[in-house]
């Protein structure tokens, strides 16, 4: 099949977004937008030094964000590592919140293809309900387009029912051409969701990024039909960042997608700002950090 | 307890947003600003000038008679002696104090410019005010080097300059006038438009506090008669206009053998160039941005919407959902994309031109979204099946209406570009290096733009081709018009 794929004009692309980062978002658009932000959450920890204890604590917080304020919903999924996403699964059991997991040699992806099968097996099999894989950077820049979605399509295989998150790793890619051109990639191998970055990187959803994500979204759905959703992972961690990417997903790809089933913001530190300003709209005054539980 | 279902309940639109008018001061009444002070009109009268969002009156504005010109004028003369034997390093801290005050005053010159006329305040705060300030700024820098300007030539100011600006960038346009002829050693008298003068008297309210001295600026609002009057003037050595191609030619006329130069910046019909390996999203931001700018009302929008044949279809559907994503509404609320159409007079013209468009033939598509009931108002529009013979594919409609034609080949784009009579901008959109430097040098327009629209800076020179006019303002050669070289 030969099929152009659209460039991306850097220039262009940032200047949008920069001009959405200009939406005023006041008064009650700011306090609905922080709570649908927060029902978008994919709260995270993704280190070596996780343990049960941690993500149980994790999870709580997950459930009920600021038992203060009931207004606040759950967010939408709690992401660790497969050796631990059981752990997440029995706490979250019944409460809505979904329990998801890395996989796929998760962040570098340097493993073969089998090891990161198993990898996917294991965690779906200790309960994962949705799967972030990395796809293979290193197949992408040497240019091997046809083993990037083999590996997609395999992994989407032994997911089963877990919705599958395929993450690009924009930072590691060198230009939005080549953003556009894997997410279309693993939007044709039968992702789900696409998802910026591991949070492992130098950057990841930046405005420009993101953008350029949703509008490869767009242009998918508007030809296939399948619907996408979009995972913005890696630097936003402010209130303000988040409204900001929600502007960019309302102003392109519309309300449908302003909805935890189609867009996920991958965070661990956001939750808190997002709650301190909520309650500074309800106050008028900042909270101190420590008001809120760090998990 | 927090749960599931209040994710789902949870709808999201930006609530309004409006800057407050209130820290503006606006003077209930303003006289002409006439050798440094603000004087009752002798035989000119007294004119609401109203916002077209709401047709409320903000303020009333002194119109200049013809005496009030020719007492401008004189003041002008009067102080151009004194004003040009300065030194140009004088000359510049005056200018330097403007732009400073214009930024001092940012926020209230882009809440007026946005109620006298009709532009979101986005666009004023982002763009007309600074770029105002940086014209007197970039000027300031150029007033004690002018005759490097002119490869070290010996040069002198023209003297007294008459300047008349159009209604759609109010404060931008008369500083793009006052900003060179000032720095070269002349004097001015500027003449705002008829609909639009308020921000032009918050800038002789700055150049008072900016000391500049008597008679240097005189700022003397006006409809077409006082125009007319201006640059009927005996005692004027240039003239300097922005506006309409049809008025254009009745000052040439009115100039004609009485050796005033004269730089003319009017109309356009300006082609955007899409090639079928353009970055397509980008382009339709661009093709957005320059026709939706400023409601259309922009000499140089991009009205002319060529795309090549391979990619007309999907540029076209990119476009028309981009445009009902478009925010029309209060122009000072700072989501507004698109404000309010100048005056009803301008509104009725897109009206009609848009009624020819159908009765010719081309298919329209207004976008559907609901406008204020008070005000003058046109919803972005899109016409398709547009041939080139059609009006709308000929005729400066200035307002938020594109007509798509398409092409086939590279050698066809620039013909068809290049087929009107005027010539002021163009853009041209390709991922191709080659092919863009090829295509604008064969575009007959003073401007082109690669991959962006409607980007300005005051070191560029903008200017026309063919019936947009001659001269250029802007950087080194915008200094050109307002100097005569003696050496």
């Amino acid at each position: 099949m030969i099929r152009r794929l659209p460039h991306v004009d850097r220039v262009g692309i940032e200047e949008r977004a920069a001009t959405l980062g200009k939406r005023s978002i006041k008064t009650s658009a700011k306090e609905q937008g922080i709570r649908l932000a927060v029902s978008m959450v994919d709260l995270t920890t993704l280190e070596g030094s996780d343990t049960p204890g941690k993500v149980r604590h994790l999870c709580a917080k997950a459930v009920c964000p600021a038992p203060t304020m009931p207004e606040i919903p759950s967010v939408a999924a709690v992401c660790v590592y497969p050796s631990l996403v059981g752990v997440a699964r029995e706490a979250l059991d019944g409460t809505g919140v979904r329990a998801a997991s890395v996989s796929t040699a998760f962040p570098s992806g340097q493993a073969s293809l089998d090891v990161k099968l198993r990898d996917t097996e294991d965690a779906v099999a200790a309960g994962a309900e949705e799967i972030d894989m990395v796809i293979s950077r290193e197949a992408f820049l040497a240019g091997d387009d046809a083993r990037v979605m083999e590996e997609i399509v395999r992994v989407k295989d032994v997911c089963g029912d877990a919705h599958l998150k395929v993450i690009l790793e924009t930072a590691e890619l060198g230009s939005y051409d080549h953003v556009r051109h894997a997410s279309m990639l693993a939007m044709e191998a039968g992702a789900d969701f696409i998802k910026t970055s591991t949070g492992k990187a130098a950057s990841g959803a930046t405005p420009g990024v993101t953008l350029v994500m949703l509008e490869a979204i767009r242009d998918y759905v508007e030809r296939t039909g399948r619907v996408v959703g979009m995972k913005a992972a890696g630097g936003v961690s402010t209130s303000k960042a988040a409204l900001h990417r929600l502007v960019l997903v309302k102003e392109t790809l519309g309300d449908e997608w302003l909805t935890a089933e189609r867009f996920r913001i991958g965070a661990s530190s956001l939750l808190n700002d997002l709650l301190m300003q909520y309650q500074k709209t309800q106050t008028g005054r900042y909270a101190r950090p420590e008001d809120f539980s760090k998990e | 307890m927090a749960t599931q279902e209040q994710r789902t309940s949870i709808t999201w639109d930006y609530a309004p947003a409006p800057e407050s008018p209130e820290h503006v001061r606006l003077r209930d009444s303003y006289g002409l600003f006439i050798d440094g002070s603000f004087v009752d009109p002798g035989d000119g009268t007294r004119v609401a000038s109203v916002n077209p969002a709401t047709e409320e009156p903000v303020a009333e504005v002194a119109f200049a008679g013809p005496g009030d010109v020719r007492r401008a004028v004189q003041a002008a003369r009067a102080a151009q002696a004194g004003w040009a034997a300065l030194s140009g390093l004088d000359r510049g801290k005056y200018l330097f104090r403007v732009a400073r005050l214009i930024q001092e005053r940012a926020r209230e010159l882009a809440v007026v410019e946005s109620m006298d006329g009709g532009k979101p305040i986005r666009e004023s705060r982002d763009v007309d005010v600074p770029l105002a300030a940086a014209h007197f700024f970039h000027y300031a820098g150029w007033a004690d080097k002018v005759s490097y300007a002119m490869g070290g030539r010996t040069v002198e100011p023209l003297g007294v300059a008459a300047q008349i600006v159009p209604w759609n960038f109010p404060l931008l346009m008369a500083a793009w006038k006052l900003a060179p002829a000032l720095a070269a050693g002349n004097t001015a008298v500027l003449k705002p438009a008829e609909t639009t003068p308020l921000t032009a008297l918050l800038l002789a309210e700055i150049l008072q506090e900016a000391d500049l001295p008597p008679g240097v600026v005189s700022i003397i609002p006006g409809d077409g008669a006082t125009g007319s009057a201006l640059v009927r003037e005996p005692d004027i050595d240039k003239v300097a206009f922005t506006g309409s191609t049809g008025v254009g030619k009745d000052i040439q006329a009115a100039l004609a053998g009485r050796g005033i130069p004269l730089t003319l910046e009017l109309g356009g019909k300006s082609a955007n160039v899409v090639f079928e390996d353009a970055a397509i999203d980008q382009a339709v931001e661009g093709i957005v941005n320059g026709i939706f700018f400023n409601q259309g009302h922009v000499c140089c929008a991009g009205s002319r919407l060529l795309i090549q044949e391979s990619v007309a279809e999907t540029v076209v559907s990119k476009l028309w959902s981009r445009m009902e994503r478009l925010r029309v509404g209060d122009p000072l609320d700072t989501n507004t994309d698109v404000g309010a159409i100048n005056s009803r007079e301008q509104l009725h013209r897109i009206e009609a031109l848009v009624a020819s468009g159908e009765e010719e033939g081309a298919v329209r598509r207004t976008v559907s979204c609901s406008l204020p009931d008070r005000g003058f108002w046109f919803a972005p529009t899109l016409f398709t099946d547009v041939a080139p013979a059609h009006r709308i594919a000929a005729e400066e409609i200035f307002g938020p209406v594109v007509s798509v034609l398409t092409f086939r080949t590279q050698a066809e784009a620039i013909e068809k570009a290049n087929s009107t009579p005027y010539g002021l901008a163009a853009g041209i959109w390709t991922d191709k290096g080659s092919k863009a430097f090829e295509v604008a040098a064969a575009l007959q327009a003073g401007v082109v733009w690669q991959n962006t629209y409607n980007h300005f800076d005051p070191s560029a020179a903008f200017g026309g081709y063919k019936e947009s006019g001659f001269g250029r303002e802007g950087g080194m050669s915008g200094l050109r018009p307002y100097l005569r070289v003696t050496r």
